[in-house]
């Protein structure tokens, strides 16, 4: 075991050594990996921001079931309790007529015109049923169950009533949404790629600069991976330090938006929350970073290491 | 020690086999000289040793390690065994006496405390005590080989193999390279060492294997060589 600890040692020092030793071409890798590191990181943000900003906008959609004056007060809840079954329905608000005038007055307390129009008529405003969906592509389908014959008897003409232009500027954020996920989703491979293939180059470099090493060390009976330990080090490294650099890229980022521009939103990103969502999970992203940082070190430098440490006896 | 029975290794058959059908069999603590011209096959026969050649076809036993049997993944354990000393001297040239001595330990896991006892005792063997600090580039071509020496026996192998150690030098530091092997092979280390130095031959008495044309041509105890 204290064989192992030693051995283990010894190929970290060499790797932190040939780190240092390579430098110019470490820089080159290093870029390209703090750029794929960087949008990486910032498309888990700014997915992050969209479905809280989508999740605020879906949270303030309701549909509102307005119910007939001669619809009892069994049968009103009888509904709700239907309703409540739903695994479609998040949330269901019942408002007896009294409740629906309140609400209406303290929804139209600019309009007073209106406000003592209504309250003058005697209370045209009906008892209402506010049934909040689990999420969008949900209100077709609440619409239906709420216009079956037995139930729509309980309800007056123009119910079921949901704000129709909301959600198609909801579903056209979606769609932008899920376009820019999606170009995410593309840049962050292509980058990758181009990352690791990079890596793979700068390690069969520095494996071709330390040929004449490598040959003494295999015919010294160093094993495959004590050779190769020092070159998945030197990645690694890259790794480490392209996943410190992204995270204070983006930091800089929030912090030059937040004193410079004043921005609170930059078109559909919401600044202040992508901000927000870095900071409070600022430990996990940089873990996660780092995380990929060597997963993409490690993995190229093994594979460039595999193709030239091979024993080729012939 | 050494067991080689019928060894044949051919790299290009319109060229025909480099070693044909070698048969040899070296005792433990023996010296054995391997004379031959340049293309004999003396490097080929070395190089299957260590295994960085697989023979055509024959059988190859070391310290009871039978080729044969001996996985890709064991050939450095198979090397741990064996001491080896190039003409070349294969010296790390950042690394100093020490630091290049210390590396045969340091690849098999040795720790810091038992490589700076254990280093300083081969160097003294090697006659070297007092230039631990030097870079190779300091130092002359029997000094280099020194070193080589001392790397090689640092791991206390029980079989030495030196190809050509002295084709680089001088015949002064060609002698001091020759008597350290000799030293090595009174500790009771088993040393093969190939040659084509008539000189060196001559003098040492020791058993001669003559490779001609990748036969072994003669093999007998306290001979010479003529060169040829």
């Amino acid at each position: 075991m204290h064989k192992r600890f030693t051995t283990l040692g010894r190929i970290l020092h060499t790797g932190v050594l040939n780190f240092m030793r390579n430098i110019s071409l470490a820089i080159a890798a290093m870029a390209v990996m703090v750029v794929t590191l960087t949008i990486i990181l910032f498309s888990i943000i700014t997915n992050a921001t969209f479905e809280n900003t989508i999740a605020q906008i879906t949270n303030k959609i309701n549909i509102s079931v307005f119910l007939n004056d001669t619809t009892t007060d069994t049968q009103a809840k009888q509904l709700v309790a239907d309703l409540k079954k739903q695994p479609s329905v998040h949330r269901v608000v019942y408002l007896n007529k009294e409740q629906a005038l309140q609400s209406f007055i303290k929804d139209n307390k600019e309009n007073p015109a209106t406000v003592t129009a209504a309250s003058q008529t005697g209370n045209p405003i009906p008892a209402t049923i506010q049934v909040f969906p689990s999420n969008l592509n949900e209100i077709q389908h609440l619409k239906e169950y709420l216009t079956t014959p037995e139930r729509e008897k309980l309800q007056t003409p123009r119910s079921p009533s949901y704000n129709g232009k909301r959600k198609e500027a909801i579903d056209n954020i979606t769609h932008a949404t899920n376009v820019l996920r999606q170009i995410g989703a593309l840049m962050v491979a292509v980058f990758a790629v181009i990352c690791a293939l990079i890596i793979f180059n700068t390690i069969q470099m520095a494996i071709f600069n330390r040929r004449d090493e490598i040959t003494i060390m295999r015919l010294l009976g160093a094993k495959t991976s004590y050779i190769r330990g020092p070159f998945v080090v030197e990645s690694a490294i890259y790794g480490l330090l392209s996943a410190v650099l992204s995270v204070l890229i983006i930091n800089s980022a929030f912090l030059a938006s937040s004193n410079a521009l004043q921005a609170s939103s930059l078109g559909l990103l919401d600044i202040n929350y992508a901000s927000k969502y870095f900071g409070d999970h600022f430990w996990a992203l940089l873990t996660l970073q780092i995380a990929i940082g060597i997963i993409i070190g490690t993995v190229s430098s093994v594979i460039a290491t595999r193709r030239y440490l091979k024993f080729k006896t012939k | 020690m050494i067991l080689l029975d019928r060894v044949t290794k051919t790299y290009n058959r319109k060229l025909g086999p480099s070693l044909d059908r070698v048969s040899l069999h070296v005792e433990p603590k023996e010296f054995v000289i391997v004379v031959g011209q340049s293309g004999a096959g003396k490097t080929t026969l070395l190089r299957l040793l260590t295994r960085e050649e697989r023979p055509t076809s024959g059988k190859i036993i070391i310290g009871g390690i039978d080729y044969d049997k001996l996985k890709d993944k064991d050939i450095p354990l198979l090397r741990r065994k064996i001491g080896v000393v190039f003409q070349d001297f294969k010296l790390l040239p950042n690394k100093n006496v020490f630091e290049n001595v210390a590396f045969a330990l340091e690849i098999v896991g040795v720790s810091n405390r038992e490589i700076r006892h254990t280093v300083p005792k081969v160097l003294e063997i090697v006659n070297l005590k007092g230039k631990e600090k030097r870079m190779p580039r300091e130092l002359s071509g029997g000094e280099r080989q020194r070193v080589a020496i001392a790397r090689a026996i640092v791991r206390q192998p029980r079989i030495l193999i030196a190809d050509e150690p002295t084709g680089n030098l001088d015949p002064k530091h060609a002698w001091d390279v020759i008597k350290v092997l000799e030293k090595i092979n009174r500790y009771g280390t088993t040393v093969l060492l190939t040659t084509h130095n008539q000189d060196i031959v001559n003098k040492l008495k020791r058993r001669v294997v003559t490779i001609q044309g990748g036969k072994v041509v003669s093999d007998r105890a306290n001979a010479t060589y003529d060169g040829k």
